[in-house]
């Protein structure tokens, strides 16, 4: 008799051991993961998606900008985090065989305008100044909130840009241009004044690459679509329309970014792989050095997407009541 | 004392030019006219090339298809037009306005200075149709122009046809940015000359046009079209304008390009293009192109319609359908759809075209010479009228100080005494010159008033009056040195034609130089002609010689020599008495132009090089 106690005590002892082992493995396991919850250190996602160019030939430009809109929104990013400039409207030019559409594949595959765009910065609200002032934040207090960036020091930010550039510029409208150095400058003055956590920068000019070479703030990773001194080349012409529609290193991206969903787990190196030479004709570049974290850690989502971390847990959690206490109470 | 130069080596130097001034003459104008005749080639003609960003390429889908349609309108056009005589005004308006357009006419009327033997008319008087195609989403300030001219020997009634066809098909698509004027004009130039005059509120030439009730905004650019048959085996293009005047080369380049996206033979001066231009053939037949090129901008007549469009500095070429004996054959669909193309790529536009270039010579429809590089040709010549202007200078300054040239060279520190204060005395120059202006003066204006007079007296035509007095005249200044001396004293020594030769040298680089800005092809031509005579006139030396040569050289041989020069060209050559016809014929045409649309070869000869070349025969005659 009291060796079948003695068996039960230790049965007992063993299970509530087990119990306590799988419990604390379980209780690190939550804290690992709430550890991951916060390792990519950004809580709010912003995209500053800018076309410079004007004039119904540069009608692939404003096809670029969209299309990196719309997959941004389909991602998740809400259009008040976004700031849309666009530096003319292709969709209601006289000249635009198809009004209030603007294609990114030619037979008219895809309209990247929709029904719901919001432009924020139009026409030719879109200048040098008005660009650096919605980085920096030095906005006029009669400014709308539509057209802030009100980002904080956990917002990471994809900006992108496309027009017409060259060596160590871009051009803004057929009449002033951004240097590199203001565009570095302005990068600084946001991670001074704590207005990012992480920036992607990327562009889609003619010598892209000279656009990121003077960058020297921490936290930032640029992409390109051409080198010092080679040309980006546009792609699909459309006869019906009478414009290319697309360059060629933003629509391999749309391509690539149009696979995506919001849980992909894909990387920047896939993203640094978009548009070989073969392809784009012109050599792409990146610029990863002033990154804290491996590129390949970083997911496309962090940027492109405004992923919620919604963890969904399989335990359950029962609650049950001390109707002692319950008794007192009454 | 010289300060920034030595004068006793700038003194050395201008002695060497006056020693070494024949040769170097001599060797100025071979080099002018053998670089004018390497234009042709290969390192001086280049390709042309799309310069207009916004035209880029021909990336459009043309989708005209109204061949049947314009047939029909061509017929009935033709039909109602055998009717009536004139311009069938009330049934294009109906047409145009079943086709969509806005619809209004003017009318004009001009009282030509002398009875126009060639078109056979005098009191001219018409009607011009045309319909407005409003952009549909933009606000009507630029407007392009497609224009028909019609005129009583030319029907053009395909043309018409086609026009009315491709306004019906531009008037279902939306893109348009511009206003399309689709313009059909009575009495070919005159009535182009009206409308444009009212259009841009103007009074150039003195004709009588009713303002317009319709006005689009500023055209860009216009093209007129020339067919007269249903099928066509090329599409001719002319350049040349009004006074020498050339449209933006990206016109012709985009022509050009929609001539080889749709397979259409297009042609320069009806001549098929050079293949080869590696070996000599291509070259050779460039020379010949630019050669006739150079006498038809010379000549500054309008030679269609977009010669006249182009005083307004809009870009205009003029499209003539040939219908040669060639196997292929394209139909008013193929040209419809070049024109679709064109018009939709001009539509494009936002600027007017500037980028490319307003002043060049076509050696080929694909190969042209730009102005940097046809200019030096005109620089060489006039090098030798300053080369002999300075060493007459020279000469005179030295003879007037009693030094001669040899005595000078020899004592280089020597400085010789400055001249006395003009011994010459501008007096005895005063009067040639203004016994020469006076009879330009009377060229220009004597045949014209004067011709009633001399219809009355003589038994000729009006037209022949006014021809017959312009060569009188000009005769009769060849008359004038020997009655010169009569009316002025001569007190002038014996090197006074010195002076008056440096004067006229001047006064001959100056019209030149100016002219060749303008007109270069006017500027070198009589350049070419009449430089050797000048320089050469002396009067020393075989005064018969230089007399044949100077008269061989004037302004009216020059023009026989190139109507001859013209058609040989052309493989038509010419009998010298149909060359004389021809001639009389131009010259009546030459002062025609010169009332009716403002050319300005009549006035630039009678008044200024006419002179001058009289001052050059005043030299050689000098006692």
């Amino acid at each position: 008799m009291a060796a079948t106690y003695c068996l039960d005590r230790v049965m007992a002892a063993l299970a509530g051991l087990v119990l306590l082992s799988f419990g604390s493995l379980a209780i690190s396991k939550i804290e690992d993961q709430a550890e991951q919850l916060f390792r990519s250190g950004h809580t709010n996602n912003w995209a500053v998606l800018v076309c410079t160019s004007r004039f119904w030939f540069n009608y692939r430009h404003v096809a670029n900008t969209l299309s990196v809109y719309r997959s941004v929104k389909r991602l998740g990013i809400p259009d008040s985090h976004i700031v849309l400039m666009l530096a003319d409207d292709m969709a209601c030019n006289p000249r635009n065989p198809k009004p209030a559409t603007v294609f990114s594949h030619k037979n008219m595959e895809l309209n990247v305008y929709g029904d719901d765009v919001e432009v924020d910065y139009r026409s030719y609200e879109v200048t040098v100044e008005n660009f650096l002032r919605v980085l920096t934040g030095r906005i006029p207090s009669s400014t709308p909130r539509s057209k802030r960036l009100l980002s904080d020091d956990r917002s990471n930010i994809l900006i992108y840009m496309t027009g017409h550039g060259g060596n160590g510029f871009l051009k803004f409208q057929d009449s002033e241009e951004i240097t590199n150095i203001e565009l570095a400058d302005a990068f600084e003055q946001m991670w001074q004044k704590r207005r990012y956590n992480e920036l992607l920068f990327i562009i889609d000019t003619c010598q892209g690459a000279s656009m990121y070479e003077r960058f020297y703030s921490p936290n930032i990773m640029a992409l390109a679509s051409s080198q010092v001194g080679e040309d980006s080349l546009s792609h699909q012409p459309d006869p019906a329309i009478g414009v290319h529609l697309m360059d060629r290193y933003t629509f391999y991206v749309l391509e690539f970014l149009e696979e995506i969903n919001p849980a992909s787990q894909n990387n920047m190196n896939d993203l640094f792989q978009v548009c070989p030479k073969s392809l784009c004709v012109s050599t792409p570049g990146h610029r990863t050095d002033l990154f804290q974290r491996d590129p390949k850690n970083v997911l496309i989502t962090d940027f492109f997407g405004s992923v919620r971390k919604v963890e969904i847990t399989t335990e359950t959690i029962s609650l049950q009541l001390d109707s002692e206490i319950m008794e007192d109470r009454y | 004392m010289g300060l920034l130069s030595d004068p006793v080596r700038r003194r050395a130097l201008a002695r060497l030019v006056l020693r070494l001034n024949a040769p170097l003459c001599v060797l100025s104008y071979g080099a002018g006219i053998a670089w004018f005749l390497a234009l042709a080639f290969p390192p001086l003609t280049q390709r042309t090339y799309m310069s207009e960003n916004a035209m880029g390429s021909t990336m459009v889908e043309e989708q005209f298809a109204g061949g049947d349609r314009a047939r029909n309108f061509a017929r009935d056009f033709a039909a109602h037009r055998r009717k009536s005589g004139a311009l069938p005004v009330a049934w294009l308006e109906r047409a145009m306005q079943s086709v969509g357009l806005e619809v209004y006419t003017q009318t004009f009327s001009r009282k030509l200075p002398f009875p126009d033997e060639t078109h056979e008319r005098y009191m001219v008087s018409g009607t011009n149709v045309y319909g407005i195609l409003r952009a549909p989403r933009a606000a009507s300030t630029e407007s392009l122009v497609l224009t028909v001219p019609c005129g009583s020997d030319s029907t053009n009634s395909q043309a018409v046809g086609l026009l009315l066809a491709l306004a019906a098909h531009f008037r279902g698509q939306i893109y348009w940015a511009k206003d399309i004027i689709f313009l059909v004009t009575e009495h070919d130039l005159l009535g182009t000359e009206a409308w444009l005059e009212a259009y841009h509120d103007v009074n150039v030439t003195g004709m009588q046009s009713a303002p317009l009730r319709g006005r689009a905004g500023a055209i860009q650019a216009a093209v007129a079209l020339e067919l007269s048959s249903d099928v066509v085996t090329s599409l001719d293009v002319a350049v040349e304008g009004l006074n020498g005047q050339l449209p933006n080369l990206d016109l012709l380049n985009l022509f050009q390009t929609f001539c080889q996206k749709g397979g259409l033979l297009c042609t320069l001066q009806g001549k098929l293009q050079p293949q080869d231009w590696a070996s000599l053939d291509g070259p050779l037949q460039g020379l010949q192109t630019l050669l006739l090129m150079v006498l038809r901008q010379a000549s500054g007549c309008p030679h269609g319609p977009h010669g006249l469009f182009l005083r307004y500095r809009v870009e205009a070429l003029t499209l003539r359908g040939i219908n040669s004996f060639r196997q292929y054959k394209y139909d008013l669909v193929a040209v419809g759809k070049a024109l679709e193309g064109m018009f939709r790529k001009l539509n494009h536009l936002l600027e007017r075209l500037h980028q490319s270039f307003f002043l060049y010579l076509l050696t080929a429809l694909s190969h042209f010479v730009s102005i940097g590089l046809y200019m030096p040709a005109a620089g060489f010549l006039l090098l030798v009228l300053g080369l002999k202007a300075h060493a007459l200078e020279l000469w005179m300054q030295l003879h007037e100080a009693g030094v001669g040239p040899e005595e000078a060279g020899g004592t280089p520190g020597h400085v010789p005494p400055l001249p006395p204060a003009q011994g010459v005395g501008l007096a005895s120059l005063v009067a040639p010159l203004l016994i020469s202006q006076a009879v330009g003066l009377a060229l220009y204006i004597l045949p014209v008033l004067s011709q009633h007079v001399a219809a009355q007296h003589f038994p000729v035509a009006e037209a022949e009056a006014v021809v017959l007095t312009l060569l009188a005249i000009y005769a009769a200044g060849l008359a004038l040195p020997h009655n010169t001396h009569r009316v002025v004293n001569t007190q002038a020594p014996d090197r006074g034609w010195m002076a008056l030769k440096l004067v006229a040298l001047i006064y001959l680089a100056l019209q030149l130089g100016c002219v060749a800005l303008i007109n270069f092809s006017l500027g070198f031509l009589l350049a070419a002609t009449m430089v050797p005579a000048a320089a050469l006139a002396e009067p020393r030396g075989p005064r018969p010689v230089y007399a044949v040569l100077l008269v061989l050289t004037s302004p009216a041989a020059t023009l026989l020599g190139s109507l001859f020069l013209w058609r040989e060209l052309q493989e038509a050559p010419l009998s010298l008495s149909e060359g004389w016809q021809l001639f009389l014929a131009a010259l009546s045409q030459g002062v025609l132009d010169h009332y009716a649309y403002g050319a300005l070869l009549f006035p630039m000869v009678a008044l200024g090089f006419y002179p001058c070349w009289l001052l050059f025969w005043n030299v050689l005659f000098w006692k």
